[in-house]
């Protein structure tokens, strides 16, 4: 009864909750959105009013609270009426939850997908060259994937908040680089050392910020990744300053050109020359390293050392005085985490065949981060999807020209970039404030867990 | 404090002259004192847990015995005085070194693993230890805190405190210590699990002959439990003696005892 007399007046409740909402969106538009400057003929600034679009944002945000009031609405009663099964102070049982089953299914869904992305690109365009532009978005999500995974090791499972990680892509990326230009190294040889230095300048890292947490950690994190750029702009010696580094030897079917020549790959392998071998092999190389990072990470998790990197997360206190050595436990934290960082820069340069310290500014750091936020901190699947969303979603914006027959043919969604960032941003802390897959995994094996839960539950309550 | 000493030596003098070698130190604190800045929490502090004892520590809030539970474990350290643990010096030692000499601490306040299961964490307890012994050491702390048993797969930090509290003793227990340090095991518990964990506590103790040392506001119980106890003001020790004589002695009848947190509490 309590519920039918608050659906009554709160359908009109609800209705002036929307006017309202719609109401503070006119006077935002009024100053921001209703007259649009232009330099006119004299020089003077011209005012063209907008009127029709500022009617158009007041309905659009009338009608997502109404919407959105409603569902709660229903979503309320709904739970009034149907109280909870089971019983807070009842046993757990062993077996995992729905969300948990979801996620490992997601994590198959996105492998699969990966896996045959060059495939069904190719066919869906007709060619592999005409599937290019899919395959390159692939390999940039991709790189994402991977340096949000292994920023997900120091950020997500050890709680070290890190706003500098772009530094150690830097690092990978300079020393394959160098040591592909300089000493003639070839690709393979690189990728190691390019993680064994990141691994170092990880340690380096860290170890000034051993006994800093949160805020001031951060702080010391992002001050590091603006070092490194800014050694790498002045250090014009050995780095190319400003300029980059250019020419930077290709990717080698494992030392097997992708050339048209007779020792080139498709020579070698029986096949016509296409330029978009090379690509594709890229594809597959950094879907393996970044699969190799989940793997990694995955297995270390049941390893002590995971464990303590977890434990760090929840109480360095109590992680010391259980006998973890919370400096190196930090330390390897970093080291890793930064490692994989420096493969996946390696494999920037070799795609890219030039570097620049532009690419490895705060904006890099902050995406990731982000990635690794949005993905819910810890979660490998969260941040895979994460990373498609944040890197793919603005590409997406691209397609979207049907939007200019309502904004008018001034519109580029591309403008919009940022803007909708933002709004997905402050959406996901607002409904996902944990990220899009909270639940955590545990880390015990499930067959094992069930064992114990087995033997014990049954005994005694309590 | 006059009567409490002496009383000591009688026990002592009873023991010997009963044929019995007196059991050996296993912690030793020397004239210690800490500091946080300029502050000091402890002042020149002598105690001495002996193996085989329950120790406890009682004082008001504030007088330092966390701090003392701390220093013991490293952090912070020691700014006087020595910490010895079996024969060995152990002040300067790092905390994490600390934990690897078999001695377990439940900290104040739980400090439990929010996000980790139950289980994982009891795992973490083990963490130092051969994992032959975890499926056995589990099935003991398990026997000892049945509640625990049903929830292996929960959250840790969705627990009840009292809950918590049990975790955080069971995950102490996990690494097998010779000595046990538990930092207010009581607080904000009913009085049936108070009793229970005191009950969990005499039991390691009487059967498996863990030696502890015990901080608690709940003087009465503490005290009972207790072979010897300690009392904290302002970061000095200001009596000692056997449990019983403790709980007899006026001063703290009328400091600890009557009324207050620390009422006797009848179960
Ligand atoms: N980290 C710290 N920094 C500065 N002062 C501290 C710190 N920790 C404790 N103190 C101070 O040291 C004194 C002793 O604190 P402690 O926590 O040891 O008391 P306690 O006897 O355990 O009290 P309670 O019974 O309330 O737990 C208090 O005055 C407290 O304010
Ligand atoms: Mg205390």
């Amino acid at each position: 009864m309590a519920a039918a007399t608050r659906g009554a007046d709160g359908l009109t409740g609800i209705l002036k909750d929307a006017a309202i909402y719609a109401l503070g969106a006119f006077a935002l538009c009024v100053p921001v959105v209703s007259f649009r400057t232009d330099a006119g003929a004299t020089g003077g600034l011209e005012l063209t009013p907008r009127w029709v679009l500022v009617a158009g944002l007041c309905a659009a945000i009338f009608l997502a609270r109404l919407a959105q009031r409603l569902v709660l609405m229903r979503r309320d009663a709904r739970r009034a009426l149907r109280p909870s099964r089971s019983q807070a102070t009842e046993a757990v049982s062993g077996t995992p939850n729905a969300g948990q089953r979801v996620s490992m299914l997601a994590l198959w869904l996105f492998i699969g997908v990966a896996l045959t992305l060059p495939v069904v690109a190719a066919l869906a365009s007709g060619s592999l060259g005409e599937g290019r532009y899919w395959i390159d978005l692939g390999i940039l999500i991709l790189t994402y994937v991977m340096l949000g995974w292994g920023l997900n090791i120091v950020v997500g499972l050890a709680g070290l908040l890190d706003l500098g990680y772009v530094a150690f892509y830097a690092v990978g990326a300079y020393s394959y680089a160098l040591l592909s230009t300089t000493f003639g190294l070839s690709f393979w040889i690189c990728l190691p050392l390019a993680g064994l230095f990141a691994a170092l300048w990880g340690m380096l890292l860290g170890f000034p910020v051993l006994r800093l947490r949160g805020d001031y950690l951060a702080i010391v994190t992002l001050a590091f990744g603006e070092i490194i750029r800014l050694v790498l702009i002045n250090w014009v010696d050995v780095t190319g300053g400003g300029a980059g580094i250019s020419s930077i030897p290709r990717a080698t079917f494992f030392g097997i050109p992708f050339t048209a020549g007779e020792d080139g790959f498709a020579a070698r392998f029986g096949l016509t020359f296409d330029s978009m071998h090379r690509v594709v092999f890229l594809y597959y190389l950094i879907l393996a390293l970044a699969l190799i990072t989940n793997v990694v990470t995955l297995r270390l998790r049941r390893l002590p050392i995971g464990r303590a990197w977890e434990a760090l997360r929840e109480d360095e206190i109590a992680c010391r005085s259980l006998g973890i050595n919370t400096t190196t436990t930090k330390l390897t934290a970093f080291a890793l985490g930064a490692a994989f960082g420096g493969f996946a820069g390696s494999f920037f340069a070799v795609r890219q065949g030039f570097i620049s310290p532009e690419s490895f500014n705060f904006l890099e750091s902050a995406i990731i981060l982000a990635i690794v936020v949005l993905g819910g901190m810890g979660s490998q699947v969260g941040v895979a999807i994460a990373a498609v969303a944040m890197v793919g979603g603005p590409e997406m914006l691209r397609n979207l020209g049907f939007l200019k027959s309502i904004f008018g043919q001034g519109f580029d969604p591309n403008e919009y970039r940022l803007l909708l960032f933002g709004l997905a941003m402050v959406a996901m802390m607002v409904w996902r404030p944990r990220g899009l897959i909270s639940e955590r995994t545990p880390s015990v094996a499930l067959g094992e867990r069930r064992a114990i839960s087995g033997a014990h539950v049954s005994e005694g309550h309590g | 404090m006059s009567v409490a000493g002496i009383n000591v030596l009688v026990e002592e003098t009873r023991a010997l002259a009963a044929g019995k070698a007196p059991a050996k130190t296993l912690l030793a604190v020397r004239g210690v004192s800490t500091y946080y800045g300029s502050v000091a929490a402890l002042r020149d502090v002598d105690l001495d847990v002996t193996e085989g004892e329950i120790v406890t520590l009682i004082g008001a809030n504030g007088a330092g015995k966390s701090t003392l539970m701390m220093t013991i474990f490293g952090a912070p350290q020691a700014r006087e005085g020595t910490i010895t643990y079996d024969g060995r010096d152990i002040t300067r030692l790092p905390t994490h070194e600390i934990a690897r000499l078999a001695i377990a601490q439940s900290p104040e306040g739980r400090r439990v693993f929010p996000r980790m299961s139950v289980h994982e964490n009891l795992q973490m307890g083990a963490a130092l230890h051969d994992r032959r012994y975890f499926a056995q050491d589990l099935e003991r702390v398990c026997a000892l805190f049945p509640r625990l048993k049903e929830r292996l797969t929960q959250r840790a930090g969705t627990m009840s405190g009292g809950e918590q509290q049990m975790l955080a003793i069971a995950r102490a227990l996990m690494s097998r210590p010779r000595l046990l340090l538990l930092d207010e095991p009581s607080l904000g518990l009913a009085p049936l699990v108070v009793k229970g964990i005191f009950d969990a506590v005499r039991d390691l103790n009487r059967r498996d002959g863990m030696t502890i040392f015990l901080v608690e506001q709940n003087a009465y119980h503490a005290l009972k439990l207790a072979h010897r106890g300690y009392v904290l003001v302002n970061g000095r020790i200001t009596m000692s003696g056997t449990g019983r004589a403790l709980l007899a002695d006026p001063a703290i009848k009328a400091a600890y005892l009557e009324g207050g947190h620390g009422a006797p509490v009848e179960v």
